[in-house]
């Protein structure tokens, strides 16, 4: 009977050990489901959720104090990845957010000071310039988050929405007659 | 000479229509006033302009440079004018407008100095760069830069093959080359094996072609330096697929994703091989190509054409539309699209990845009938030349359920149009599988941008954070560079034992700091224009500083005045 207990508790004791030691090796340091939420996210750190980047409003998600919806960028295509990954309902976009095409920023060369304001607003570094030098923003690289426009001060900065060309053009979902079988 | 071909899964028998245009021998066209040269006629990035507006530029001179790696040059058709370079109508499925070089021709036709090619004793990659600077790229129809292709990467190939099935029906331009020009097609295919070192070249032609094969084996006969076998085929459509051909000649199996190369194998059209002959024995650039004009047109066949010429030009080479035509295909009935633009005066222009042009008629081309629901009768599948389950893909790329479709192999589909030939429903098969790729292809686009923005973004918080801390650090520093200081004055008026006010003497010796540096940045200060002066001004000089003297020496009650 003894041997049992001891033997059992023996057991119980390495099992332990092992999980403890287990916890503290394969200590995984972010919250996984932030990193996946933030995957969802388009990433144009535009800040129209009311956080300042993607990944503040998708640790704010992952608390549970965010709502889905707020992602214009994402559109409802966003929302509806959000609520598969979190296993809620989707919803619609939120009040006042409507998304947009996609736009890059062109800032107009003869009208620019040179005043480096939207070099420190852009969240992604894709505008290059100095000061009282002409700016110019990096087209591949902007999000079109439009956080440059607020700051400028002589308004020289304007959004161009991205044209369909050879190169990025889809093939149409296809539309064809079905028979109207009787 | 009896060799063990192997036959693939799947494949379907169109209608033939090769007689339309395969009868008569390949004609030029004459020289027109106007080519339209798109800088995008190859797979990858588009060639970068060499000219501006108001250029003249001479026949074969480099137009557009290639950027990038997978990308290569275009070449003016004929000498003339830059006139534009502006997007133009292309021949796309999209019918969206592309950057083009438009040429004025000046109706000499001048010619740079073309200079052929050792192309034995040159270094291979030296080889490959002029190769690409003369803008080769494969004829078959992916456009794929030649030079990337001819790269034998560490010599895994040994089976060379060149793809002369041609297996879409109506398209006879192969024939035809193979016929008339064999023995240049095979100095082509000598530099390819010699390029590759590929021990084996097997040169595969369908038996709907027999004059093609005999003219093709007597060249071969009479060539000693290339051992080319020549393959007669059964004739099943797609046996022209670059897969579907290396297994029916070498009984090798491509991986799923992979390519030919993957199983030692370098597939090339005939039309490469020939425009590579022209490349390396007279050192001209790809400025033309043969392309089959047919269809309800009146004079169908097969024409020598420069890149750049206008569809309307072709078409009026080969008689013009005859009444009654709607449309018109790029590419064959299979796997070609509409031209969108179907005006008489069509501008878009022959590029190198356009081997046909069929005008339509109800006649030969009957309306669609209206689709039916899928039975899942599995005929798609059945057809299939690349094992699929087009009804499965089909399910989810119209559902939108892209990640099935693919888990479902949706990029092996090589979109030969097997599966929509013979669904008894109707069902655009192959128009669903290109929707759901190319919706594939945007989100694998947008993801890379995310990516990219993600990565820009925190390094951008992590920079800000980075100079907040060196300018804390900076600040820091100072402060104790400061405290240092007094610290030594204040030891310098310890070991002055004299004082009996330590806090007077300290802050005497600070004064006496401050004052010893401004005299000494006053001293660092002369005037830098007193040296070589007139007399007069000498003069001047030294009456104002008396003057400066006088008033400093002068007593101080006399202020208050």
């Amino acid at each position: 009977m003894l041997s049992a207990i001891l033997v059992m508790a023996g057991i119980g004791l390495v099992l332990g050990a092992i999980l403890g030691w287990a916890s503290i090796k394969f200590r995984v340091e972010d919250d996984p489901l932030v990193e996946k939420i933030d995957a969802v996210l388009p990433q144009t750190q535009c800040g129209q959720c009311g956080f300042p980047g993607c990944k503040p409003y998708a640790e704010a998600i992952a608390r549970g104090e965010a709502d889905i919806n707020k992602c214009p960028p994402g559109g409802e295509e966003g929302v509806k990845h959000l609520a598969e990954l979190l296993g809620v309902e989707p919803k619609p976009l939120g009040e006042g957010l409507e998304p947009k095409p996609k736009a890059v920023a062109v800032i107009d060369e003869n009208t620019c000071i040179g005043c480096t304001l939207c070099i420190q607003a852009c969240p992604v570094d894709a505008i290059v310039g100095a000061a009282k030098q002409m700016h110019v923003i990096v087209a591949s690289q902007c999000t079109g988050c439009e956080l440059c426009l607020p700051p400028c001060p002589v308004d020289c900065i304007h959004m161009e929405v991205i044209k369909e060309d050879v190169a990025t053009w889809k093939w149409r979902y296809p539309i064809h007659t079905m028979k109207q079988v009787e | 000479m009896t060799r063990k071909l192997f036959t693939f899964n799947g494949g379907v028998h169109p209608e033939g229509h090769k007689d339309v245009s395969n009868a008569t021998p390949i004609a030029n066209l004459p020289l027109l006033p106007r080519y339209v040269v798109p800088l995008r006629q190859h797979i990858g990035t588009p060639a970068r302009a060499l000219v501006q507006v108001g250029d003249t530029v001479l026949r074969g001179q480099m137009i557009g440079a290639a950027e990038g790696y997978v990308s290569t040059a275009v070449h003016a058709p004929t000498s003339g004018r830059v006139v534009a370079l502006e997007p133009h109508e292309v021949p796309h499925p999209s019918g969206l407008a592309d950057m083009c070089v438009v040429i004025e021709s000046d109706g000499l036709d001048q010619a740079v100095e073309f200079q052929p090619l050792d192309w034995r004793n040159l270094d291979p990659s030296a080889l490959r760069n002029r190769i690409r600077d003369l803008g080769l790229a494969g004829l078959g129809g992916a456009v794929f830069p030649s030079f990337i292709k001819l790269n034998p990467e560490g010599g895994g190939i040994d089976t060379l093959i060149l793809n002369g099935a041609e297996c879409e029906p109506w398209i006879t331009c192969d024939d035809r080359l193979m016929r008339e020009r064999a023995a240049e097609i095979l100095q082509g295919v000598a530099v390819m094996r010699h390029m590759l070192g590929a021990r084996e070249v097997l040169i595969g032609i369908e038996d709907n072609k027999p004059e093609a094969i005999a003219a093709m084996r007597a060249a071969a006969a009479g060539e000693a330096e290339v051992i080319a076998e020549v393959v007669s085929i059964r004739t099943l459509y797609p046996t022209g697929g670059g897969k579907q051909l290396t297994y029916i000649l070498t009984g090798r199996e491509t991986p799923t994703g992979g390519r030919s190369t993957d199983v030692g194998a370098q597939v090339f059209n005939i039309g490469t091989a020939y425009a590579l002959y022209r490349a390396v024995a007279l050192g001209e650039p790809m400025l033309s190509r043969v392309v089959t004009v047919t269809g309800h047109v009146a004079a169908p066949g097969n024409y020598e054409a420069r890149l750049g010429t206008p569809v309307a030009d072709l078409l009026q080479a080969a008689g013009g539309a005859l009444p009654g035509s709607v449309g018109k295909l790029v590419g064959g009935p299979m796997m070609g699209f509409e031209l969108e633009n179907d005006a008489e005066d069509n501008a878009a222009p022959l590029t190198k990845a356009v081997n046909c042009i069929i005008v339509k008629h109800p006649d030969l081309f009957p309306a669609k009938p209206s689709a039916l629901p899928c039975i899942r009768c599995g005929a798609c599948a059945r057809a299939c030349p690349a094992d699929l389950q087009p009804f499965e893909m089909y399910w989810f790329s119209r559902a939108k359920d892209f990640g099935k479709a693919q888990s479902y192999d949706l990029f092996d589909c090589i979109e030969c149009g097997c599966c929509s030939f013979v669904c008894p429903s109707h069902i655009p098969l192959v128009d669903f599988f290109r929707f759901a790729k190319s919706e594939i292809w945007e989100r694998e686009r947008h993801k890379h941008d995310a990516d990219q923005a993600r990565t820009r973004h925190e390094f951008k918080d992590f920079r800000l954070e980075r100079e907040k801390k060196e300018k804390a650090e900076k600040l820091a520093a100072k402060v104790a560079e400061n405290k240092a200081r007094d610290a030594a004055t204040a030891a310098a008026i310890a070991g002055n034992a004299e004082s009996a006010d330590p806090e007077a003497e300290r802050k005497k010796a600070i004064l006496q700091a401050a004052l010893d540096r401004a005299k000494k940045a006053k001293e660092s200060i002369a005037p830098q224009n007193t040296d070589n002066l007139s007399p007069a001004v000498a003069k001047q000089i030294e009456e104002i500083e008396a003057r400066r003297t006088q008033a400093d020496t002068r007593p101080e009650h006399e202020e208050g005045k």
